[in-house]
């Protein structure tokens, strides 16, 4: 029933999409049909014309996304244990998002070069601090009782994190993840935007600055389609997860 | 600081000698603790009772080396204990200290399998500490999907897989319902007999280490002392049916004796001086 709403939700505005479309009250110069442009977006990846520019980009998110998460959780653990150093990081990482981190890209690129780099750098320097924060939300949810198990077997402070404090904070790595995964796909996409040359951001601002809108509105859609899978996919995952340790 | 005893008998498993802690909070300084003797013959079943914020806790955390004594000395086994929990010690808290993310049955492994013994030997200690506990139907379900009893068994059981020769319980029925905390007492004085080791159990509960204990310490209000040591004189194969036995009133009603005017005391400082000692202490 919810996902009959949900879907008819969805659908209902790209209906009245079309028929605004093919009753020419949008031009087709502004915006083609939805059904023309997922038509194009299969022709165009059947034609594996943007195969380099799909890998490449999907690539650059990987690296970012998994460069942040192992950076994040291991500053936020180790922050977490540095309470000094921890009181005067927070107030940074809580104003950290107000940053605008583009306005370092050309910067990257002088140090860089017009290569990976900037790119996967945008997406991780985005990605990394929901990471780090998420950790320390988690951390410090951990009850008193199982830092105090983990004396109690003789752990470490490496093995307390591993096996533990970190296990437990599960949940709230979770969120952190799924932040990192859109903040990573926001920062490399931007960034081939900004200048790059190659990529599925180059790719819509080159169809863009040629009136290719048989390109471009097909790349707008596969970026909208591959987010919403992958966090569908992360939120899937997280629910079977949590569903064990709710006693669902 | 007193010179370390020289190891005591072999029936001496735990000594305290003038044994304090004290606290500073925001400038205040607290004692807590002591001074305080205190000796556990091996293999013996020792409860501790005291009135509320009197350090019985505390106590605990000082034997487990979870905390350090400010003055005095602390063995096991003739030992001195000093900064890390000593090996052949577990310890079972009040709080669920259950791993939500693992089942019953890698929550019980999870003591022995940091050991670093082989596979089969996890396999027979946990099936062994599955059946003691009454957990074998549940070896695959989540902790969430137990009931706070049951929970209290798994860590009972993850720290008897270790083979723990002093066995250190702070509360572990407080949050318990009173039939199932009777019920729980019978598990603890089965695995009591089943392991021989020495048992230290921190309770408020009179009943409960009425029915438990070999020995029981009484307690002061803050700083916590040891006022008297009871003898239950119950024998070894005891359970919980002997709170029918006559004795076992004349037992809980000694103690209560005892315990009244420090419980008056504890009170009375409490409400003046508005803070908890206890929690403090954690």
């Amino acid at each position: 029933m919810v996902a009959l709403w949900r879907l008819l939700l969805l659908g209902v505005p790209i209906v009245i999409l079309e028929i605004l479309c093919r009753s020419g009250a949008i031009d087709r110069i502004t915006l083609p049909p939805p059904s023309t442009i997922a038509v194009d977006m299969l022709r165009l990846l059947g034609s594996g014309r943007m195969n380099t520019a799909i890998a490449n980009t999907l690539t650059h998110v990987v690296v970012a996304v998994a460069g942040s998460i192992v950076v994040g959780i291991a500053t936020g653990a180790l922050v977490h244990r540095l309470a000094p150093l921890r009181r005067v990081l927070e107030p940074l990482f809580a104003t950290y998002y107000a940053i605008p981190i583009y306005a370092f890209y050309p910067l990257l690129i002088v140090v860089f070069g017009l290569g990976d780099a900037p790119q996967i750098l945008i997406g991780f320097m985005l990605a990394v601090v929901a990471v780090i924060v998420s950790t320390l939300t988690g951390l410090d949810s951990v009850p008193a009782v199982l830092a105090k198990t983990a004396l109690v077997h003789r752990m470490g402070p490496v093995a307390t994190a591993l096996r533990i404090t970190l296990p437990y904070a599960m949940p709230h790595l979770f969120t952190g993840m799924k932040l990192a995964v859109a903040y990573a796909f926001i920062g490399v996409i931007g960034a081939e935007f900004i200048m790059s040359r190659t990529g599925v951001g180059y790719e819509i601002r080159y169809a863009f600055d040629n009136f290719d809108n048989a390109t471009m509105y097909p790349l707008i859609l596969l970026v909208l389609l591959v987010a919403v899978v992958v966090n569908l996919g992360l939120d899937k995952w997280e629910r079977r997860l949590m569903a064990r340790r709710r006693g669902l | 600081m007193i010179p370390i005893p020289p190891a005591g008998p072999p029936s001496l498993h735990v000594s305290l000698r003038a044994v304090t802690r004290v606290f500073r909070t925001e400038g205040r300084v607290v004692r807590a603790l002591g001074p305080l003797d205190l000796d556990l013959r091996k293999g013996e079943f020792f409860a501790v009772v005291g009135p509320s914020g009197c350090g019985k806790s505390t106590l605990l955390e000082l034997i487990a080396a979870l905390a350090p004594p400010t003055e005095g000395t602390i063995a096991f086994e003739g030992q001195p204990i000093t900064g890390r929990v000593p090996d052949g010690v577990g310890v079972v808290f009040q709080e669920n200290a259950c791993f939500p993310w693992l089942t019953v049955a890698d929550n019980i492994a999870f003591g022995v399998r940091r050991l670093g013994l082989d596979g089969p030997e996890v396999a027979r200690r946990l099936d062994h500490a599955l059946t003691l506990m009454g957990l074998r139907d549940f070896a695959d379900a989540y902790p969430a999907q137990l009931s706070g009893g049951m929970r209290q068994r798994v860590c009972i059981a993850r720290t008897l897989v270790t083979q723990p020769r002093l066995i250190l319980l702070d509360e572990p029925f407080g949050a318990l319902d009173q039939q199932t905390r009777l019920l729980m007492g019978d598990e603890l004085l089965r695995v009591w007999r089943d392991t021989g080791a020495t048992i230290l159990l921190i309770t408020h509960a009179l009943d409960e280490a009425a029915m438990l204990a070999d020995r029981i310490g009484v307690m002061s209000a803050r700083p916590g002392r040891i006022l008297e040591i009871i003898e239950t004189g119950w024998p070894s194969d005891r359970d919980s049916r002997i709170v029918a036995d006559p004795e076992f009133g004349a037992v809980t009603a000694r103690l209560w004796r005892r315990l009244r005017e420090e419980s008056v005391t504890s009170l009375s400082g409490t409400s003046l001086s508005g803070t908890s000692l206890s929690a403090g202490a954690r």
